[in-house]
Parts: C-alpha cells; sequence; structure tokens
C-alpha cells in the first residue's frame, strides 16, 4: 500500500479525491493506487492478494515474518556456531556448559554510543535474552526496553545479510582490494578527500585506531552524528566551563530534584543507573522513610514528569526563561538573565523551589534536558554550584567520548564539503545519516558527488542505497569491542555467537585503512588493552601471555563484563567567570504554535525501526503501538479544530508522510484521528493527530524515527517522517508552527482508551474517573501517609467478608506451607518505563500480532503500563499502574474453565496448561482484571527458523486456540526449585527473580516467597499501604500494589 | 365462513371461545389426504426457490466455519474483553428457539391441550433443527475445536476429566440431554405416520423408506398402547427439561461474576424469554406453513390467537425481568453492577438495549393486546418477527455490553462484528430453514395420527360418530 514511487511519480490526490467524491468510479477501494488507476506491483504480481488472505487481514503474517521467516535463513537452521575466539562466562554461571541450562555471558550494548552493561542468557550457544549487568555501574543489572529488544534485532532477517556493491552482491575480497586501492591513494595524496562518519564514539580501541588512521592520513577528518545529539550538554559544559566536561549525577543522594525538560529517568545514556539512584531515594519503607522530592519543568509528559510531585507545563521554548528566572532567584550571577519572563507562572511557584532548594543545599540537583540551549545547561551548572551541588550531588569528570565535539557542526563541515565535492571517500560506520540528517543539510544530494561511499549497517536502509559499498555490519551480541559507560568505565563486548550473515564490526572495517589486514576483532581489542597495561607499567602486563599475567586480568574482565578502575575520577572544574546567557533563541510567542521533537520511547532516533517487540509496545502514557502521531494538548486541538486552516494536500507533499493509508472520510469504528498538516519553516510534513492531556497548549509534540522508506518489512511504512521538518537551527523545538487539516483520517492504534469527556480544563478523562471512583488506584502524600498509615485499606463495608452475607468457605488449597509465591509493585517507584513489558516478552516468547490485531484488541502481552489521570485534561496528575496476572488464591478464572486447563496451584501460582486448553475463553471474561491473553490464531511463529534461535526453550510456545498469561516466570521458579533440591538446600530469598522484576530499573517489583519471615515480599506486604486490586471481589490476589506516595511541596498550592 | 358447523358449535371450545382447532367436515380420509398429498405429491416450484435460498445460506455457513477451522477463531469479531459475542449469542438464542417445541408437544400434551395436536410436529422438529444450530455454535467458537470431546466425560488414559464446576460442562450435558430426548419424543411420535406413509406411497424408494423408518409399524392396539405409554413418559422426561436446559444456560452467566452476568434472577428470566422466542418461532413457520400448504383448515385461526396470547405472557415475564434487573442493580447499591446497568441504557451499546427494549416489550404489549392483531396473520407474523429479533438483540446486549466494560477501566473496548460474525449468524438460519424445508417436504408437518384423533375427540365431543371417508 505504501508504494507511491511507482515509477511514474507521486500520487496525485486531488485527482483522486475529485474521483471518489465524483461517484463514477467504484464505490470501494482498496488503495489510493487503485483509485488513482495505477497498477499496484502487488497486485500484479499476486492475483491472490485480494483473496482470503487479505480479506481477513492476516497482516499479523508481516508482522511475524518480519520477526522471522525467510529462507535466506538457510545458515541459521543448520547450527549455531560459537566464536573461535574465548570468551568467557559470567563468573556465576555453572562451569562449562551443560546442555539445557543456560550461560551467562557479560557484555555491553552501544546505546548513542555508550555501553549499557548487559548480560546475555546463552543457550547452547544461542543468545535468548538479555538482562542489565549487576557489575556494570551503567546499568546496575537492570535494563531497558532497548536493552531488552535489542537480541530481537540479532535475528531479524532483514538484516544485511551480503556484501553489496553497486546494489548486486559482492565479496569479501572484492571489498578488499577496493579498500585496498583507496588506501593506497590516500596514502600518496595524505588523506585529502577521505572522511569517516560515526555516530558517537566511546571506545578507547576504535578512538585508537581512528588516530592511528589520522596519523597515516594527516588531511583525512573524522566526524561524528548522532540524530539525538547531546550537543547542547557539550555546548552548555562549553559555556559554563570553558571545556567539555561529563556530568554525572549521583542522584541517590538528592534529596530535592529539579528537572528542566530532562527526562533522566529514561531518555539519557545514563538513565538506567540513574532511574535505580532515584528510585532508591524515593522508596518509602515506612513512615520514617524520607523521599526525594522531584520538580519538572517540561512541555510534553515523559516518564520523568510523570514521576514529578509538582509538574510546571511549560513549552520547551519557555524552560529557557524559567530556567533564567531560577538562576536569578538562586542568585546566580550571569549577563542576559532575568530577561524574559513567563505568563501564566504560578506564583507560589519559583518562590516555593527556591526555598525549598535552598533548605538543600548539596543535596539536590538541577539537570537540564538534551533538548534544552546550552545557556540553560550553564544555568543548571551555575544553580548546583550556587547551591554547593557540586562534588557532592553533581561530580563533573573526563567527557567519556573519544573526541567530544559539536557533533551537528562536524555534520554540517561534512555536508559542505561533499557538496563542494572536497570528499572523494567517504566511509560510514552505522548510524543511518540520510535518514537523520537534519533536512536543511542536503546530505543526500551531497553523497552523490563523493566518489567512494562506503557504508557499514545492520540493514539495508536509506543509507546503504546511495552508497556504493555496503558492508554488512555485526550486532552487537556478535562483536568484540569496548564502550564507555556513563561514568566513564569501560565495558567490554563479547560476542556471544559467531557472525549470522559475516558481518563485519567497525573495528575490522578499520583495519583495513590501518592497513592491518587480518586482525579481527578480538585481537584489536585485547592487544590495545595489552598496551594499555604494558604502558601503565603495572604487574603482569608483559608482552608474553604465556606466562598468564595480562590474559588472566582479560579473562576476569571479560567475565565481569568491565575494565577494573576505568571510570573517571572526579575533576574540580571552575565556572567562567562573565557567564553569558543572553538568549539566542526565538522568545516564544503565544499565539504560534510550537513543534517539540523527540526520540519516539520504543523505536527512538529511527535505529529500532523493525524490532516488532519494540513496535508494538504501547508507548507510555499514549499507549500508542505501530505508529507515531502528532500529539497535542486537548485544549490545543480544540483550537485546532476551531481555528485550523484546512488544505487539500498534493501528491509531493506525501512524499514525507504516510503515503496510501489514508482513507476519506470513513471513521468505520469511530476510532480514526484526523490527519493534520504541520508546516514548519517553509517545509511539511502530513500525520494523525492524538490528544494526550498534559502536553503544554500550545506545543506540539512528535516523536522521531518513523516514516522509514528502507528499513525492513516492519519499519518500512508506519507513521511519518519527523526528520521532514527537523532542521539543524531547530533540532529540538520552535515556535512558527502551522498545523492545517487535511480532512483525511488515518487509523492510530492505542491499547488503551481514553474517552474524554467535557470540555477544556474541566474535561476529565472517562476511563480515569470510573477508575478512581474504583479505587483503583489509591494516592496520598508522604505527610498524609504519616498521618494515616491504613488510609489503603479497603474501608470495612467494602472487604470481602462485609460483602457477602455467606460465611467465607475455607480455600480448596491449604497455603499454609511455603513456599508461596507472591508479588508487590510499588506505584510510589514505577516510573512506567515499559522495560518490564518487554522483558516478558523476551522471557515468555511472547508473539507479536501486528497493528490489525492489536486494534482488534487482541495484543500479547502478559504484562500492560495502564496509565490514569486525575485532575482536569490540561495539567492532569499522570498514574501509571502495572497490572499483570494477579495470581488470585480464589481465582474467577479457574471454577469456569470446564476442562481445568487453569489451576492454582500449591505453591499459590495460577497455573496456566496449555495443552489442556481447548480456548473457550471463559476464564478471560471472567478475570476481573483482564490479564489474560488467547492466541485467535496462530500468533506464534512456528516456521521461521530465525525465531528458533531467539526463544528461550524452558518455555512453551504457544499455538493457536490457547489462553496465556503471566506465569510468574514458573519456568525460573522451576529450574531454581530443582537445583535447590538437587543440592539440598532452601531456597534463599531474592534468588529467583521474575523477568519484569530483574529488569525494573526503579526496583519497583518485588517478587519472592510470603510466607518466608524476612523475605523482601513479606516486608513489602506487611507495609501498611498496601493493597489490592478489586480485593472486594474475593479473588485474594497474590500481587498486590502499594499505594502510590507523592512528597508534595506544601507551599505549592496546585 | 360457511354456517357454523354443529360439531364445533354446539361444545364450548375448551380454552375460549373462537375459532375450532379444526376446520369442519372433515373425516379421517380427508385429513390422512391433506397431509400426505404434501409430501407423497409433486414438489412445488416455491419450494425449490425457498429450499435454494436456504441452501445459498447453508454454503456461507460452511465457508465461515471453514474459515474459523482453517485459520482460527479469530474470524471473529471477539477479542480481550470481549471474548464472547455472535456465536455464544446465537447459540443461546437457538436453544430459547427450541424450547417452543417440546413445551407444547410434552408440557401441553400433559396438560391435555388438544389444540396442540396440530402444531406439536413442526414444533417439534423446529425444536430438532434450533438446538443442531444452537449445538454447533459451541463447538465453532472454541479455540481449538478439534478437542470438544475434552468436555464429555470419557475414560481419558491418563484419568483426566472434565473440570465439573464449570457451567460449560453442565451445558454439554444439559443440551446433549435436551437434544436426545426431543428426538426420541419426535420420532416415536412420527413411528405412526411413518406407517401411514409407507402404507400411501408409491414410488418403491419411498416405501422402503418409510417402511424402514416405521420400524414395522402395524397399528395393532399393542402397539397404540405401547406407543401412548412412551409418548407420555418421553413427555414426562422432556417438561423438566424445558425448564433445566435454560437454567443452566442462564448458569453460564450467572455463575460468572461479571456485572450484568451475575443475577440470581437469569434462571426463570431465560425460561422465559426462551419460551418466549420459542414461540414466536412457531408463529413464524406456522403462518406460511399453513398457507403454502394450505393447511388453514388444521391450524386455524384458534392456533394463531393462542400462541399470540402465550406470547403476550411471556413477553409479560421478559419485560418484567428487565425491569427487575435494572432495579436490583440499582437496590445493590454495588457500583460494578451500577455502571452496568448505567452504560447499558446510554452507552455505546445504548441504542442495541433500546431496539432491544422496542421489540421485546413496546411491539408486542401494545400490539398483543388486541384480538384483531392475534388473529391477524400478517400482523401476528411481523410482532413475532420484532420478538425474534429482540431476543437475539437481548442475548447480544447481556453477553457483550457486560463484558465490555466490567471492572478494569483500563481493559475496556469495543466488539465489531467481522462478515464471519453475519455469515454464522445468517448462515445458522440458513441451515435452520433449509432442515425445515427437508421436513416439510419428507414428513408430515402435522401429526396424521393426532389429527385423526382429533376428528374422532371432536365427533365425540358433538355426539356423532366421525366420518371416515
Amino acid at each position: 500500500m505504501s508504494c507511491q514511487d511507482n515509477g511514474k511519480g507521486q500520487l496525485d490526490l486531488v485527482s483522486i479525491r475529485t474521483r471518489l467524491e465524483g461517484g463514477a468510479e467504484k464505490k470501494f477501494w482498496r488503495s489510493l493506487n487503485e483509485v488513482a488507476g495505477i497498477e499496484d506491483p502487488n497486485l500484479r504480481d499476486n492475483e491472490f492478494a485480494g483473496g482470503p488472505g487479505s480479506r481477513f487481514q492476516i497482516n499479523r503474517r508481516n508482522a511475524l515474518k518480519l520477526m522471522g521467516a525467510s529462507a535466506a535463513l538457510a545458515g541459521l537452521t543448520a547450527c549455531t556456531k560459537m566464536p573461535t575466539e574465548h570468551i568467557v562466562p559470567y563468573v556465576n554461571a555453572p562451569e562449562g556448559l551443560v546442555p539445557g541450562k543456560p550461560l551467562f555471558y557479560a557484555t555491553a550494548m552501544p546505546w548513542g554510543g555508550v555501553a549499557q552493561g548487559v548480560l546475555a542468557w546463552s543457550f547452547m550457544g544461542r543468545p535468548t535474552k538479555v538482562e542489565g549487568n549487576d557489575k556494570n555501574p551503567g546499568s546496575q543489572g537492570k535494563a531497558n526496553v532497548f536493552m531488552q529488544a535489542s537480541v530481537l534485532d540479532l535475528y531479524d532477517p532483514d538484516r544485511s545479510q551480503v556484501l553489496i556493491h553497486n546494489g548486486s552482491v559482492s565479496g569479501w575480497s572484492d571489498f578488499l582490494v577496493e579498500t585496498e586501492e583507496l588506501r593506497a591513494a590516500h596514502l600518496r595524496n595524505k588523506g585529502e578527500g577521505l572522511r569517516i562518519l560515526t555516530g558517537t564514539v566511546t571506545s578507547p580501541a576504535l578512538g585508537d585506531q581512528l588516530s592511528d588512521i589520522l596519523k597515516q592520513f594527516p588531511q583525512a577528518q573524522w566526524h561524528q552524528y548522532e540524530a539525538v545529539s547531546r550537543d547542547n550538554v557539550r555546548e552548555g559544559a562549553q559555556l559554563a566551563f570553558g571545556q567539555i566536561v561529563e556530568t554525572v549525577y549521583r542522584f541517590d543522594q538528592a534529596d530535592r530534584v529539579v528537572a528542566l525538560d530532562s527526562d533522566f529517568l529514561f531518555a539519557t545514556p545514563a538513565s538506567v543507573r540513574y532511574a535505580l539512584d532515584f528510585a532508591n531515594k524515593r522508596r518509602v519503607a515506612g513512615p520514617d522513610s524520607k523521599m526525594n522530592r522531584l520538580y519538572v519543568v517540561e512541555g510534553v509528559p515523559t516518564m520523568t514528569g510523570v514521576q514529578a510531585d509538582h509538574r510546571l507545563s511549560l513549552r520547551p521554548s519557555q524552560v529557557e526563561a524559567f530556567a533564567g528566572l531560577l538562576a536569578a532567584a538562586l542568585g546566580v550571577k550571569a549577563q542576559g538573565l532575568g530577561q524574559s519572563s513567563i505568563p501564566n507562572l504560578p506564583s507560589d511557584w519559583i518562590h516555593a523551589l527556591v526555598r525549598d532548594l535552598q533548605s538543600h543545599q548539596g543535596s539536590s540537583i538541577i539537570i537540564a534536558g538534551d533538548p534544552q540551549p546550552p545557556a540553560v545547561h550553564a544555568l543548571a551548572h551555575a544553580m548546583n554550584a550556587a547551591l554547593g551541588n557540586v562534588g557532592k550531588t553533581v561530580v563533573y569528570t573526563e567527557s567519556i567520548e573519544v573526541s567530544p565535539i559539536n557533533q551537528l557542526q562536524s555534520f554540517k563541515q561534512l555536508t559542505n564539503d561533499m557538496e563542494a565535492g572536497k570528499v572523494e571517500t567517504l566511509l560510514i560506520l552505522g548510524g543511518n545519516p540520510v535518514y537523520t540528517a537534519p533536512v536543511d543539510l542536503p546530505f543526500a544530494d551531497a553523497l552523490a558527488k563523493v566518489k567512494d561511499r562506503i557504508y557499514l549497517g545492520l540493514y539495508e536502509d536509506e543509507t546503504s542505497i546511495l552508497c556504493n559499498w555496503h558492508v554488512p555490519a555485526t550486532h552487537y551480541l556478535e562483536s568484540w569491542g569496548d564502550l564507555r559507560a556513563y561514568d566513564g568505565t569501560v565495558s567490554t563486548m563479547q560476542p556471544l555467537i559467531a557472525p549470522l550473515y559475516d558481518g563485519k564490526s567497525a573495528y575490522e572495517i578499520l583495519t583495513l585503512f590501518q592497513g592491518q589486514l587480518g586482525r579481527t576483532g578480538h585481537t584489536i581489542v585485547h592487544d590495545y588493552w595489552m598496551g594499555q597495561q604494558s604502558q601503565k607499567g603495572q604487574k603482569g602486563a608483559t608482552a608474553s601471555p604465556a606466562e598468564g599475567g595480562f590474559d588472566v586480568q582479560w579473562q576476569t574482565w571479560l567475565e565481569k563484563g568491565i575494565i577494573d578502575r576505568t571510570a573517571f575520577a572526579p575533576r574540580q572544574v571552575a565556572l567562567k567567570s562573565g557567564l553569558d546567557v543572553s538568549s539566542t533563541a526565538q522568545q516564544s510567542d503565544d499565539s504560534s504554535l510550537e513543534i517539540a521533537f523527540m526520540p519516539d520511547p520504543s523505536v527512538w532516533d529511527g535505529s529500532f525501526t523493525n524490532n516488532g517487540w519494540l513496535q508494538e509496545l504501547p508507548r507510555p502514557l499514549s499507549k500508542l503501538t505501530w505508529d507515531n502521531a502528532v500529539m497535542v494538548s486537548p485544549a490545543t486541538a480544540e483550537l485546532l479544530n476551531r481555528s485550523a486552516k484546512r488544505v487539500k494536500i498534493k501528491g509531493p507533499g506525501l512524499g514525507s508522510g504516510i503515503g496510501g493509508k489514508f482513507f476519506n472520510p470513513g471513521p468505520t469504528q469511530g476510532t480514526e484521528n484526523e490527519v493534520v498538516q504541520l508546516s514548519f519553516q517553509g517545509r511539511t510534513v502530513i500525520g494523525p493527530l492524538l490528544i494526550m492531556p498534559g502536553i503544554a497548549d500550545g506545543c506540539v509534540a512528535v516523536t522521531l524515527g518513523y516514516g522509514r522508506e528502507r528499513a525492513g518489512r516492519i519499519g518500512t511504512g508506519p507513521g511519518f517522517n519527523a526528520y521532514a521538518v527537523r532542521t539543524s537551527a531547530n533540532p529540538w523545538f520552535g515556535t512558527g508552527l502551522e498545523v492545517a487539516k487535511t480532512g483525511m483520517y488515518y487509523n492510530l492504534v492505542v491499547t488503551q482508551h481514553h474517552h474524554l469527556i467535557g470540555q477544556g480544563s474541566k474535561g476529565k478523562e472517562e476511563e480515569s474517573v470510573s477508575a478512581f471512583r474504583r479505587d483503583l488506584v489509591r494516592i496520598n502524600t508522604i505527610d498524609g501517609y504519616r498521618q494515616n498509615q491504613d488510609f489503603a485499606k479497603d474501608p470495612p463495608d467494602m472487604t470481602t467478608d462485609a460483602q457477602s452475607l455467606y460465611p467465607t468457605l475455607p480455600s480448596p488449597y491449604d497455603f499454609k506451607k511455603g513456599p508461596q509465591w507472591g508479588m508487590t509493585i510499588d506505584l510510589a517507584s514505577c516510573i512506567g518505563c515499559n522495560a518490564c513489558v518487554i522483558a516478558c516478552q523476551s522471557e515468555n516468547n511472547i508473539a507479536v500480532v501486528g497493528k490489525d490485531q492489536v486494534s482488534r484488541g487482541r495484543e500479547m502481552h502478559w504484562i500492560r503500563v495502564d496509565t490514569y489521570y486525575r485532575g482536569g485534561l490540561d495539567t492532569p496528575e499522570i498514574y501509571n499502574e502495572v497490572v499483570t496476572c494477579m495470581q488470585c488464591e480464589n481465582a474467577p478464572c479457574e471454577y469456569v474453565c470446564p476442562v481445568g486447563a487453569t489451576v492454582t496451584g500449591p505453591d499459590g501460582i495460577n497455573e496456566m496448561v496449555y495443552n489442556r486448553c481447548v480456548g473457550t475463553r471463559y476464564c478471560s471474561n471472567n478475570c476481573p482484571y483482564k490479564v489474560r491473553r488467547f492466541n485467535f490464531y496462530l500468533f506464534s511463529d512456528w516456521s521461521a527458523p530465525s525465531l528458533f534461535g531467539l526463544r528461550n526453550p524452558e518455555v512453551t510456545v504457544r499455538s493457536r486456540g490457547v489462553m496465556e498469561k503471566c506465569t510468574y516466570c514458573v519456568q525460573r521458579i522451576r529450574s531454581h526449585e530443582i537445583d535447590a533440591e538437587e543440592k539440598g538446600r532452601q531456597l534463599v530469598d531474592g534468588e529467583i527473580l521474575t523477568a519484569c522484576q530483574q529488569t525494573c530499573p526503579a526496583d519497583a517489583i518485588v517478587f519472592g516467597d510470603i510466607l518466608q519471615p524476612g523475605s523482601k515480599v513479606a516486608k513489602m506486604r506487611e507495609q501498611p499501604r498496601r493493597y489490592g486490586l478489586l480485593e472486594e471481589l474475593n479473588t485474594r490476589p497474590r500481587t498486590t500494589y502499594l499505594a502510590k506516595l507523592w512528597n508534595t511541596n506544601p507551599e505549592i498550592k496546585v | 365462513m360457511d354456517p357454523v358447523d354443529p360439531l364445533t358449535e354446539e361444545k364450548p371450545a375448551f380454552l375460549s371461545p373462537g375459532d375450532p382447532f379444526l376446520a369442519p367436515g372433515h373425516s379421517y380420509a380427508s385429513v390422512t389426504d391433506r397431509i400426505t398429498g404434501v409430501i407423497l405429491g409433486r414438489t412445488r416450484k416455491g419450494w425449490w426457490i425457498g429450499f435454494a435460498i436456504a441452501f445459498f445460506l447453508v454454503l456461507v455457513l460452511n465457508y465461515g466455519i471453514t474459515m474459523l477451522f482453517a485459520i482460527g477463531v479469530g474470524e471473529f469479531g471477539i477479542q480481550i474483553p470481549v471474548a464472547w459475542a455472535f456465536a455464544i449469542t446465537n447459540f443461546v438464542w437457538w436453544i430459547g428457539i427450541g424450547h417452543a417445541g417440546t413445551l407444547i408437544s410434552a408440557f401441553l400434551l400433559l396438560m391435555r391441550q388438544k389444540w396442540r395436536t396440530s402444531i406439536n410436529r413442526f414444533a417439534e422438529a423446529m425444536t430438532i433443527f434450533a438446538v443442531a444450530c444452537a449445538g454447533m455454535f459451541p463447538l465453532v467458537h472454541m479455540g481449538r475445536p478439534w478437542l470438544f470431546f475434552w468436555l464429555f466425560p470419557y475414560p481419558d488414559t491418563m484419568g483426566v476429566w472434565p473440570q465439573f464446576r464449570s457451567p460449560l460442562v453442565w451445558d454439554v450435558f444439559a443440551v446433549s440431554t435436551y437434544f436426545t430426548v426431543s428426538l426420541l419424543f419426535w420420532y416415536v411420535g412420527l413411528l405412526p405416520d411413518f406407517a401411514t406413509l409407507r402404507d400411501k406411497a408409491k414410488a418403491k424408494f419411498a416405501k422402503v423408506t418409510y417402511g424402514v423408518l416405521s420400524m414395522g409399524w402395524r397399528g395393532s392396539a399393542r402397539h397404540w398402547k405401547r406407543h401412548e405409554v412412551c409418548s407420555l413418559l418421553l413427555a414426562g422426561l422432556a417438561t423438566p427439561l424445558v425448564v433445566s436446559v435454560h437454567t443452566v444456560v442462564s448458569f453460564d452467566f450467572t455463575i460468572a461474576i461479571v456485572p450484568g452476568w451475575h443475577s440470581t434472577i437469569f434462571p426463570p428470566y431465560f425460561v422465559a424469554g426462551a419460551i418466549y422466542s420459542g414461540f414466536a418461532m412457531v408463529i413464524m413457520l406456522a403462518i406460511p406453513l399453513r398457507a403454502w400448504f394450505h393447511l388453514e383448515d388444521f391450524i386455524t385461526i384458534r392456533h394463531l390467537n393462542n400462541m399470540g396470547k402465550l406470547l403476550l405472557a411471556t413477553g409479560m415475564i421478559v419485560a418484567y425481568s428487565y425491569v427487575m434487573e435494572a432495579f436490583f442493580s440499582f437496590y445493590s447499591a454495588d457500583k460494578f453492577e451500577r455502571y452496568m446497568m448505567i452504560d447499558r441504557m446510554t452507552g455505546r451499546y445504548g441504542i442495541v438495549f433500546w431496539i432491544l427494549a422496542t421489540c421485546n416489550i413496546f411491539v408486542p404489549m401494545i400490539f398483543l393486546w388486541w384480538h384483531k392483531v392475534r388473529t391477524s396473520t400478517v400482523l401476528l407474523f411481523i410482532v413475532a418477527t420484532f420478538a425474534q429479533i429482540g431476543m437475539w438483540l437481548e442475548r447480544f446486549v447481556i453477553i457483550v455490553q457486560s463484558l465490555h466494560r466490567d471492572f478494569m477501566p483500563s481493559a475496556w473496548g469495543m466488539f465489531y462484528p467481522t462478515p464471519t460474525d453475519w455469515e454464522v449468524l445468517f448462515g445458522s438460519i440458513g441451515l435452520f430453514f433449509a432442515l425445515f424445508y427437508l421436513f416439510a417436504r419428507l414428513l408430515p408437518s402435522i401429526s396424521i395420527f393426532e389429527m385423526r384423533d382429533l376428528v374422532h375427540r371432536t365427533a365425540e365431543d358433538a355426539g356423532v360418530i366421525a366420518k371416515v371417508e
């Protein structure tokens, strides 16, 4: 459906519309192409395209094929290979490989170039799941959605599988010949015209290679570019200190945190660590516990904003003014301070905030967000200094990057040089610059002027098609490497599996230009660190590995996944005197709309667009799947509805939009979203409108990473490309946006419906109103909790006994003997980051069903994050609630099953017997929590060979027609129980972690034996703020909640 | 009308004065000839057309079911939270329709209601076919229909039994028992008529077939004696089943904790509703049947009037149940129940509720009080059709509306039917009518021997001897 470029040119929507309205043509139509009279190549090639397959919309098959499939994986079916070099299992793993038992290997995933330490499960040489590496300071055993989902990318059959030269398959030897010639030529001209483009590089070994190349080719240049750039952070440090330093925040020591448009809990390279530190500082064990207090000023609700005790909704462009006001009030001296004001700023806000911060000198943090201009970062540094936080909660270190530069400038310069014909050879190592480049830089056009374009990438994408050499890259689970974590700790990367498609890593490509043919990734990294050790002159770092000196150390490093003592020491940096923060940004103008660009919380900058798990993952808050949207507040939506112009989209306008997928007007299910045209600085893009409470009025939020033209079977198509209006001048936000209605509609699919009732700020949200009436979310302030600890308890008339005229029947099960498994979810800690959802999907082989099936309410996630709003629609409080199977002791699902396929076991787990299930779905109807998921079709892909490698062999792959649900990761429980029984030992509390619990960056999920005195879960259950969902139904849930607590500032009246 | 025949005029009619149960002037022979004439005569063009339409719908049903079996139950529009929808609605609806046959045959037989004679045979057939249609749905709605036998307590080698606390297992017993007894009752009733057909048939094939089916019936006094006893016994067995089947079906809902399902009034309410829709279906079948096969002498206006009254009576019970259901929701003070009832009337399926209220309450309550409506074939047919649609919608609302917004607002959703939903619904109607067409063509739609008995009794009541010829 998405083919607009049929060779003849673009679609002419205007004429299509006339034809449709004229009624001369047939009434029903399948695609715009059909109406336009363009032959659809799909239909031409497949005469059954309109047959049962499409009528019954088994589009999920596409979704499955993307995940797996395709005969091209012949190599996989045969066997998997362990890499030939010696990799070292994680230290806690059993020695040697026992068939059927997993081994764990510590490695690291690059995310924005920064190491996210992971621990990968390997079953018989196949990585099946990743967890956080507890030895790595950046992850501390926790993982985010991207880490969890990365294992699917490894097995993605859409990955580039062969080396391609000018569009046809080529061989590695040809490429060697080519690079030899290039090297020879550039050696002659000292590297003139040789350019290397990478993402952010933190790898010391890679940096060493790059500097070697720059030494050999003095005229060559190395550029870096990341679409989700941290230029503002670097420039902010430059502005404040005159040098680029890394800022490390110690949230575990901060009592007061002010986030200025910063999503530090989710969207920075250190987020996994920060989320845990923040949650630990916030955790409430009893009435005496102290909570930290978070203030967030932001335009679009983020996971950090939702956690805020006080959230001030300002447009991103107003945050700078706010920072100025705050800095002035805190006594920061700088030029250009207090130039601007903010209309409608609650009067008590700043004063209360300042008083609160000043009473927490040395234990507060002010953090500026990556989208904010350097001045805000500089002010944040100055405020931290003024509050005495530096050295305590805010620590400065050397930059973790090999070469911290302003990447946008670097990229601009590269593009200019390419335009000017100064670039002969361009080596692009990863990234997808053609897709992610700022739209005002003609990177793609300039690329044509480069003679030799070599692209190393995981996928055949927008960049690979424009390059004459495309070398398939290795996935990080197939590569050797080293990366720095947020604090500088070097994290080692080791391959768990030999490259599936003979890919190469960036290290290996660079050796060709170094003239060191034949060096493998392993030798490069190993030798580099051996060299480092001998330079340090430490003991054992001799050149002879026979003595076992360095290699023993190397082994221990690999075991732990980190290189000891490589974290950077704190550095003393002084604020520049005469800090100038005069605003260079446009003053926000209330009458015009403002656009805010954000990395998508699922597909990020587009690097995860072809990942089915992430695509189907309901985005935090919006619960949107498979698409991005133009998100606005209810009030802005109303304004647009009233006053937005109406435009007719012409063909070319669709080029960067969602071609061919609109239907007009035809809301068939009343859920379609109107498509609007965004015009920003002379460029336009169209996308569907989605109303999201909490966005600042006048702010229009779009996420990146969608509208891909070449991304693979999953990623190509969905959503619209926000890069099409993202310029180098306004990479994050900008005013002067115009929005026009197109009269077209598009079906966005959300997994939790929100029906708005009422208008404007008096408006409410129907589902949330009901949820709060039903006491599903229980809330208090910390002070209210101290006064009335039992606030979350059911009122006496709502208890099970009070609700029934009949005496409580004795349970058919004896739950008196341990272990009795139970779980608590602390709503005060949960940040709603979705990591648990993907962890569960990966652990339990949960199928991806595709957009169409999600729109029918058939998504399969065993755990979901519900979102509710309280208060008016403009500035609502937002609540996340993680819901999974409650493992009821008195389960309503159980007694209605005609075949006994779901039964409560002696240890309190409500067990699902897949092979006994006949699929009556009665259990789901009778489940008050609606946590059961049904295989309406054969959702699991039973035929794609690549997915065999991905799956957890300890979990059944469900067939069509059976019910499934959360099992408390029973496979993990049983394997530990068996182990304990074999060894005649007792199970230790904390030994068994469910997948969701293990990954939760906020440690909000606690699982264990509720009968074991002193176990973590038993302690949590003793907390007075524990409550169960819908306990009045006498379900006796084993999963219970700890009520949400706020630590509000009593001086601020909401 | 002709001058009133003294045979029927002199004796007061049992139920109410009015038209006779049997048009005057009939003898044993004329009754037999008229009824067997339909079967042994030539096939009429109209029959072929009607049958073709019904058979086409059977093919549609086949297509729908084939897709369901081949691809999966996801072909229906069901989802989470609405995991039951059309299939179960159809099931309950057809089971309900299947109630009138047995009620008329067994219950009224025990009550010695002689007006039942001319309608009981096709009402029984209707029951068999309706229950057959109903029985299909639990099967096709299963995720893994090939494992349906796991719901039966068969001697499994692993010693696994059904889970007897589940109402679905009770359903299996209730429906299969009901079907078996109804089928037996119907077949036993057919035995003397098969013999009549055997004797009257000219074609060899018909002779042999009816001969085999009549199981050697010779019409001896002993045969008649046994037949009478057997009929009464089966009637005695079937009568409680009329009440029990729909009670058990209602347990499918009441046992669950879903607001809108979990209700104590469902058993009587469902039984009344079942009889209501059953009688509506009998009316909808009787009116065309008597017109097409010229059976006005046997299915008289008096019959229609009586059935109209029954429709009115059961309709009042149904209407009362609706009111009580709403009342209990509020009186219970249960927040979920209250929300469900408000949502039922004003929510996204509110329009469906009000259509069903119109079909089931307002239309019958307004029109059936009128003698003119009850005795007008056209009007009565229309009112019965309303009731039939209303009863389908009632089950739809109970099932779908209750499920679509239950306890967790985050899991609320909407059900939208797919083409398969409609295919299976209309296909099942097609199957029902196809079977009925075959029945009307091949088997006596009116019990011959009971009509002859009626001729005898009518004459006896009049104090004369019935005419043979």
